[in-house]
């Protein structure tokens, strides 16, 4: 265990940063997303949850970012992080930049990536030697605890509810499944975060992760695809077509503005 | 919360301790468990250290914004720091903030924070305002993060459920 050791952030280390980078990101891809839906869910109470839900990725990515932007010590502050890159310079996994869709892909893509980060974050909090980022998982866990409560539900209910949802359901599923494989790889720069202790290895929480979707899927009567060819890429910045849509959403104030604050 | 042994860091404990929650003004900061503690510095100056509820809570700058404010018009000389470590957790209110809560119209917490929970799983919140057991959850993402919407079976009213995490 590494709480023994001293817990300081690893200032100043590239791999560090890069790797720590790629969970900010998911972040906030993932809550610019559900903010997407803000004004637009099927109904008042939804509408509520998926714009806290988002605000809860914002907030994890906010911390994220201002700590990387310590441990690089360049000077660049959350928003240069959050608002100045270019799109090959964000490296979050596929999954969490895939477009809305309906409901059904919405709830398929909260719990696929809740069902991973809750105990990702735990293992964080628990193991990790950079004491500030065990900080943030403990706090990030808690929350992704009630997100993978609410996604798993919902697709219990669809799933489990009239053929046109059970259809929707299905298709959901069928549609992203190939993209949750990128969340358990390691990049290089992961690989030395990992044995650094600095972060938990994602691949040997994928048992735990495939438990939990087999236990909601066959409460939501829904079957896992054979994926025949799993998507990744985001981690080397390579993004699907709508990555761009969103960053030119994102970003625009900063854009537009340059400089401007609140 | 921190030994008070001086009059400078008993005034800046009363004071910061005093302000509202902007967002559930009938508790303060205190009641809540955000403020964690006073002290001095190494070098003798006084830090008032608050923790953020949830990660994306809107609320945070606006409470340390107040909490500055209350200092500057006490006349005392203090900085706010924010800490996010332990995380912040409901068990931290206090029984006060709890009875505040309830007689505002917003049921307490129930039990111990705990980690993950079952699916469907469902706690049974006493109603606020008539006492009864027989509530539904409407939501459980309400008004701001940390509360919950549900409806009472008894009285019919609507309510608030301050969320255990």
């Amino acid at each position: 265990m590494a709480t023994a050791q001293a817990r300081a952030a690893p200032a100043g280390d590239d791999a560090a940063f890069r790797a720590l980078l790629e969970i900010a990101d998911d972040c906030l891809i993932l809550g610019h997303r559900l903010s997407e839906w803000c004004g637009h869910a099927p109904s008042l109470e939804e509408d509520l949850a998926l714009a806290n839900m988002g605000l809860d990725l914002l907030g994890q990515a906010r911390a994220l970012y201002a700590h990387l932007g310590e441990i690089e010590g360049k000077g660049r502050s959350e928003d240069d992080l959050a608002f100045l890159r270019r799109e090959r310079d964000y490296v979050n996994c596929l999954l969490v930049e895939r477009k809305n869709g309906d409901f059904a892909v919405t709830m398929a893509r909260q719990l696929y990536f809740a069902a991973f980060m809750q105990p990702f974050w735990r293992a964080v909090a628990a193991t990790s030697t950079d004491a500030a980022l065990a900080g943030i998982a403990a706090k990030a866990e808690k929350e992704m605890a009630y997100h993978l409560r609410h996604a798993g539900e919902w697709v219990i209910r669809l799933g489990d509810g009239t053929e046109e949802s059970a259809a929707r359901m299905q298709a959901a599923v069928d549609e992203l499944h190939r993209y949750t494989g990128e969340m358990f790889l390691a990049s290089p720069a992961r690989a030395r975060a990992i044995a650094d202790g600095l972060l938990p290895d994602a691949g040997s929480l994928r048992p735990e992760w495939e438990r939990t979707i087999a236990t909601v899927f066959a409460e939501a009567d829904l079957t896992a695809p054979e994926v025949r060819s799993a998507q990744k890429g985001g981690r080397d910045g390579i993004h699907g077509e709508d990555m761009g849509h969103l960053l030119a959403e994102l970003q625009f104030m900063q854009r537009a503005y340059p400089g401007q604050a609140w | 919360m921190t030994n008070v042994t001086d009059a400078a860091l008993a005034r800046a404990l009363k004071v910061a301790g005093s302000v509202p929650d902007p967002e559930v003004p009938c508790v303060t900061i205190a009641d809540l468990g955000i403020l964690r503690g006073v002290e001095r510095d190494a070098a003798g100056a006084i830090v008032v250290r608050l923790t953020p509820t949830y990660s994306g809570c809107p609320a945070v700058i606006a409470i340390e914004m107040a909490v500055e404010a209350a200092l500057l018009d006490a006349g005392v000389e203090a900085r706010v720091e924010r800490v996010i470590t332990p995380a912040w957790t409901t068990d931290w209110i206090t029984r006060e903030g709890r009875e505040k809560l309830r007689a505002y119209g917003i049921a307490p917490p129930v039990g111990a924070s705990g980690g993950r929970r079952a699916f469907f799983s469902e706690d049974t919140i006493a109603c606020p305002r008539c006492g009864s057991a027989r509530t539904t959850k409407v939501s459980e993402f309400g008004s701001t993060a940390c509360k919950a919407h549900y409806r009472c079976d008894a009285c019919f009213e609507p309510f608030d459920y301050f969320k255990c995490i």
